[in-house]
């Protein structure tokens, strides 16, 4: 029981070191450069994206990462049909993490 | 000094529609092009316009350029220049069709033709039947233009600095305009584009206002570069707003929600625009029930913990006529409030949407100052779209006019500097004190330690125009708004960035587009202030009527000394009679 409890602690444990080594692979300077990214020519768009970026960004795996970055070079319009669950993208992952943005946006806190 | 040096025949600033159009003519007359775009071009404002493009081809009800003109030159409240409208609205039938010739897939009707829709302000016969004069592309009509044109460059190898932020104009002691300080985002190094001719179409500057429609990068840049190098701005106190956006968020709820039986309600639960507007009450006129919001918010009245909007009612439709006639609010609702108007309110102010004001520009799109009893213009210095002044919109725009306005002259600027290159061959010896001058606003920002936050002082610029600048206006509250935003202004010498790295160091450009927001503030309150008349969007409340007397002229605002000038409106068409301002009744 208790060995099991400490297997549990150490999975949790490596859990976290993941996390947070998965956000210390995103310099600050990365994240500038995707927060410029997020720059867009519509407003609705700048609200889904900059406020992503700033809360939940960071809790994405690399992956998912890497797939925010692919979503970030749709055009405007297709973005926003993305984004406001219109159009659901062909590719599950890119959908995925579409999904999550739409979710993620909400009041100002 | 060390900076890298590209030369151009011509710089253009901005990659919207305006710039891309200018572009354009240019690339194809084998003109040498830059543009510095501080975002990738397609991301530029002009995608988020839907609505259309006005123009009369009379493919589903009569029409003709002259009544186009005649419902523009009212629509401005009289304050348009009737020779830059006719110019406009001859040439739109013409370039709809060349837009769609460079790819813009405008909407058919069953017999082929371009499809048009209705807009408010559009009438047959100057003043009769609703006219349909809107071309779109669906709903995304500025989507399709920004994207054709954008490709039209790349094929007429148009050169683009993508993701550079233009700092301020360099010009020499004689007054031409040499090009640009610009920045690369990426690097954080300076670049100087000398450029025999500049052109500005960096778009208008919504950011001015806490809750506007406009997209972030809308900070007005051009506008605060032509302030610095000592040019005035035409008729910045016009600004159109919507009365009802999200609150604190911007965005849109159409006139169609109220339309549909929605109706306003302050924090006692009271339907307020009863008392405003007994008969038309929800559905009164756009500046009245904007105003009718912003007394309820001024005088305690308002919803939430800062007393800061009003709510929008529309459960009591019922969810089957929300969702199949308001689905788009309610979708915008529920994704970024969390709300579903089904079972709550929503929270709504008047939103910022359009800068009619800006660089004062000739219908050829030259910047020009008044000089004696006539105008100048600015050499080498050309400015289109919403930065610029040139006046089709005068007091207030009317829907479907700003596309037209970006292509129209977009490509008349193009040609005007095509004849000035070939009258220009050689480029000017480029002036070092000017340089200098560029790179201290650019190293301001290298200062270090403690001091004020940019995001807080821009929230506050924000938040004082919104509640003293917008759409309740009286001379204490101007008054007051000048004071504060003074302040703020003096407050800017004390803002540090903490980050002082050079890759995409975004908190520099963003205190950089404070800085700018800041210099059109002041130019916005002061020339409200001074403009003792109600006109189009300019609606002052102790002075409620239009005053052609002392007021049918065009305000000039220059930084140097705060002071304004005034230029008469050019009343006279380029080929038809003048249209003479009349009370403006819909």
């Amino acid at each position: 029981m208790c060995s099991l409890w400490l297997n549990g602690f150490i999975s949790l444990n490596k859990g976290l070191e993941k996390l947070v080594s998965t956000e210390a692979k995103v310099s600050n300077t990365e994240l500038s450069r995707l927060r410029w990214q997020c720059r867009r020519g519509m407003l609705e768009l700048d609200l889904f994206l900059q406020g992503f970026l700033d809360k939940s960004y960071n809790h994405l795996s690399p992956e998912q990462q890497q797939t925010f970055e692919l979503l970030l070079e749709t055009p405007d319009q297709m973005l926003l049909d993305y984004l406001m669950g219109r159009v659901i993208p062909y590719d599950k992952e890119i959908a995925d993490v579409a999904k999550q943005i739409r979710l993620a946006a909400g009041p100002r806190t | 000094m060390n900076i890298a040096i590209r030369k151009f025949d011509t710089l253009v600033i901005g990659a919207g529609g305006g710039g891309l159009r200018s572009a354009l003519q240019l690339s194809q007359a084998d003109a040498n092009v830059a543009v510095v775009s501080k975002v990738f071009p397609t991301r530029s404002h002009t995608v988020a316009a839907q609505g259309g493009m006005n123009a009369a081809l009379a493919n589903v009800l009569p029409d003709n350029w002259h009544w186009h003109m005649y419902d523009t030159i009212k629509g401005s409240d009289y304050l348009g220049d009737q020779d830059a409208i006719e110019y406009m609205c001859r040439a739109a039938s013409h370039l709809v069709i060349e837009l769609e010739h460079q790819g813009v897939p405008f909407s058919r009707l069953d017999n082929g033709k371009i499809y048009q829709r209705p807009f408010g302000g559009q009438s047959q016969n100057f003043g009769g039947e609703q006219a349909a004069r809107t071309c779109a592309a669906a709903d995304r009509t500025g989507h399709a233009i920004l994207h054709a044109l954008y490709q039209q460059n790349i094929k007429a190898k148009t050169h683009f600095f993508d993701e550079f932020f233009a700092i301020d104009l360099i010009k020499d002691e004689s007054g031409f305009i040499l090009g640009a300080l610009v920045l690369e985002i990426e690097t954080g190094e300076p670049l100087l584009i000398e450029a025999k001719t500049t052109l500005l179409a960096t778009g208008g500057a919504g950011q001015l206002f806490r809750t506007n429609t406009n997209a972030k990068i809308n900070t007005g840049d051009g506008l605060a570069m032509a302030l610095r190098a000592g040019i005035p701005l035409q008729d910045m106190e016009f600004f159109q707003f919507h009365p009802t956006g999200i609150a604190g968020r911007g965005m849109l709820i159409t006139e169609g929600a109220r339309g549909e039986g929605g109706y306003l309600v302050n924090k006692d639960g009271e339907r307020f625009m009863e008392r405003y507007a007994p008969h038309a009450k929800d559905l009164a006129s756009r500046d009245v029930v904007s105003r009718s919001i912003a007394t309820e918010v001024r005088e305690g009245r308002g919803c939430g913990p800062n007393g800061d909007h009003v709510m929008l009612k529309l459960d009591h439709l019922g969810k089957e006529v929300l969702d199949k006639r308001l689905p788009g609010i309610c979708e915008t609702s529920r994704t970024f409030l969390h709300i579903d108007p089904v079972e709550e309110p929503i929270p709504v102010f008047p939103t910022a949407h359009y800068t009619m004001g800006g660089i004062p520009t000739d219908r050829y799109g030259q910047v020009v100052v008044p000089v004696d009893t006539g105008e100048e213009a600015i050499p080498g210095l050309y400015a289109v779209g919403e930065c610029a002044c040139v006046s089709v919109h005068g007091a207030n725009r009317l829907g479907g006019n700003s596309l037209l306005d970006i292509v129209v002259f977009g490509r008349a600027a193009g040609n005007h500097i095509i004849k000035h290159l070939k009258e220009n061959r050689y480029h000017r010896a480029i002036d070092d004190a000017s340089i200098e001058q560029a790179m201290e606003h650019l190293h301001r920002w290298d200062k270090k330690g403690e001091g004020e936050s940019v995001p807080q002082l821009k929230d506050e610029l924000q938040t004082v125009m919104e509640q003293n600048c917008s759409v309740f206006r009286t001379q204490d509250v101007l008054q007051e708004c000048l004071n504060q935003v003074l302040q703020i202004e003096s407050r800017l010498q004390n803002v540090r960035i903490k980050d002082h790295s050079k890759v995409f160091n975004t908190a520099r450009i963003e205190a950089m587009e404070l800085e700018n927001l800041v210099d059109i503030a002041v130019a916005t309150v002061t020339s409200a202030l001074n403009r003792e008349e109600s006109r189009g969007a300019h609606s002052r409340i102790d002075f409620p009527d239009r005053d052609d007397k002392k007021w049918l002229k065009h305000s000039l605002y220059y930084k140097d000394g705060r002071r304004l000038e005034y230029k008469p409106v050019r009343l006279k068409p380029m080929t038809v009679a003048t249209f003479p301002p009349k009370v403006r009744v819909y």
